[in-house]
């Protein structure tokens, strides 16, 4: 592994950006990796389809755990039609390194949470018809 | 430190991929519970079966087929020697040990248990030993009960009292973990299983690569083993059942091979073992598997077990000097095989493999096929490094290395 993305990824595994939970997130959701015991939550809090705050949540290795961070920080006041955009690419991009299939797996789990939960508030909201 | 165990081997130079460099430095392969490397006469066996001798085999007339089936059937008396059966008739190819499992429980199973019944596992058997039963369950209705284990990882064989009645018709274990390294005592739960008037079947996939392992004297009734993991190829496995069991079973698979006489309306069984080889078998994979047992037999699998033990006492010493390192399974070698399986504090599983493949250096990272056995531990995932005959005392050197390594640069 590249030594300057690794001191990165570390420094994100131990002192994590946005790791917590928000008083009143309006969108929760967590995902797991069952082969390796990976768990990250991603709790937003959007208003008019724009995040205004997010946190995550979790444990697991260093790859699952600083890219949910950096995802945070990523999307922090973007729009959902922004977090649509992103995708194993941006990830890869952010962790600065290139991965196997086991370990994108990891990485991507952050995503993947950010995902699932976003694009159920909107379809939770489309059926709703609002 | 303990004293290096004599290198007396010479045994790593007969593997042609543990010359491969990784990242520039020497390949050193810790991942050989999961699958072994091949030595070089098991690829040119295959080689030459393919260059000189392909055909089908049990069909044909012509020269081929002849000695296609002649090396095919060859393979087949090794792996009866081997394991001491006592006839060539009980030992039947399979695709691996997964395979033979679940032809034990759809065919034998299937056929002698009904609803109520019991088939008695143990919590630390790989999902291979433990989803057939559960697939089992789903179709007939059978109970599945579970040994524990201990906190040193053992089979807590006080439990065996209630566990056993008449109502238990099989017990399958692990005859080795691949997980905690734990040499069960299966000659004490054959004998009590048996007393309950129920059959054993041992999943040997651990413990057949490694040990000496005679079928006869163990007086067991069924047992599965895999090639990949004994310098054999992929795709080639056994199941081996005592002949009177084996003839009382109907077939598993149904197709070309395994019949005498087919008409339209009926349908006769083939003798065995060829009952339970439906269709073309692997017939270079078994050749292969027969060549890794010539030449494991030839260095002698008390050898090979006494090598592994030397080795996995020096691991464990060298373990027990890292702080923050969570050995799974008994601490002293002589009761276990040659693997060693930890947690290390603050440190998640995948990033240990990682940082050790920088340093060419390949052990498991995860659950291994053992779930419920991690559950038991309180645990999502651990590192497992895992020794064969061609592992050198240096390469624990470099393991224990890389781990302080992973220690500094991970843990906080």
């Amino acid at each position: 592994m590249d030594p300057l993305a690794r001191e990165t990824i570390i420094d994100y595994y131990r002192n994590p950006r946005n790791k917590g939970h928000l008083d009143a997130p309006t969108v929760s959701h967590e995902e797991k990796n069952p082969t390796c015991g990976d768990v990250v939550t991603i709790e937003l809090m959007i208003e008019d389809g724009v995040i205004q705050d997010v946190r995550f949540d979790g444990h697991g290795c260093s790859i699952s755990q600083a890219a949910a961070s950096m995802l945070t920080e990523r999307v922090m006041g973007q729009s959902l039609a922004d977090v649509q955009a992103l995708d194993k690419e941006a990830v890869m991009e952010m962790l600065g390194i290139e991965l196997g299939p086991a370990r994108l797996k990891c990485a991507l789990l952050g995503l993947k949470a950010l995902k699932v939960g976003a694009y159920g508030l909107e379809s939770w909201d489309w059926q709703r018809g609002s | 430190m303990a004293s290096p165990p004599v290198d007396q081997s010479g045994w790593r130079a007969d593997f042609p991929i543990l010359q491969r460099k990784i990242h520039d430095m020497p390949l050193i392969y810790l991942d050989s519970a999961a699958s072994t490397q091949k030595p070089q006469r098991v690829l040119d066996a295959m080689t030459s079966f393919y260059a000189q001798h392909n055909s089908n085999v049990h069909r044909g007339i012509h020269t081929l087929s002849e000695e296609a089936t002649t090396a095919y059937e060859a393979a087949r008396d090794k792996v009866t020697s081997f394991i001491n059966a006592s006839s060539r008739q009980e030992v039947v190819f399979t695709r691996n040990t997964t395979e033979s499992i679940n032809l034990l429980a759809q065919s034998w199973a299937r056929a002698n248990l009904r609803g109520g019944d019991v088939v008695l596992l143990s919590e630390m058997e790989h999902h291979a030993n433990l989803v057939p039963w559960q697939l089992l369950r789903q179709q007939i209705g059978i109970e599945l009960r579970f040994i524990p284990v201990t906190d040193e990882g053992r089979l807590e064989l006080e439990a065996l009292d209630a566990l056993l009645d008449e109502r238990v018709k099989l017990l399958s274990v692990a005859h080795v973990s691949n997980v905690l390294g734990t040499i069960n005592p299966v000659e004490l739960l054959i004998a009590r299983a048996h007393g309950v008037g129920a059959r054993v079947h041992l999943d040997a996939a651990q413990s057949v690569p490694h040990m000496p392992v005679d079928v006869q004297a163990l007086n067991v009734d069924f047992l599965s083993f895999s090639g990949h993991k004994m310098c054999g190829p992929t795709g080639i496995g056994i199941f081996w059942g005592r002949k009177a069991l084996l003839n009382a079973m109907p077939p598993f698979l149904g197709g070309g091979d395994m019949i005498s006489v087919v008409t339209l309306d009926e349908v006769t069984w083939a003798d065995l073992p060829h009952k339970f080889e439906a269709g073309t078998p692997s017939i270079a994979e078994a050749i292969g598997l027969g060549a890794a047992i010539d030449y494991l037999s030839e260095i002698g699998m008390a050898t090979i077990h006494g090598h592994e033990q030397a080795l996995t006492a020096y691991a464990l010493e060298a373990c027990a000097q890292i702080d923050g390192l969570q050995l799974l399974g008994p601490s002293s070698a002589n009761e276990r095989a040659g693997l060693l399986t930890f947690t290390l504090d603050g440190v998640h599983p995948h990033d240990i493999a990682a940082t050790l493949d920088e340093r060419a250096i390949a052990i498991r990272a995860g659950h291994h096929c053992a779930q419920p056995l991690h559950a038991r531990f309180g645990i999502p995932a651990s590192a497992r490094a895992s020794f064969y005959l061609y592992n050198e005392a240096w390469e624990i050197d470099a393991l224990v290395e890389g781990l302080e390594e992973a220690q500094r640069l991970y843990a906080f």
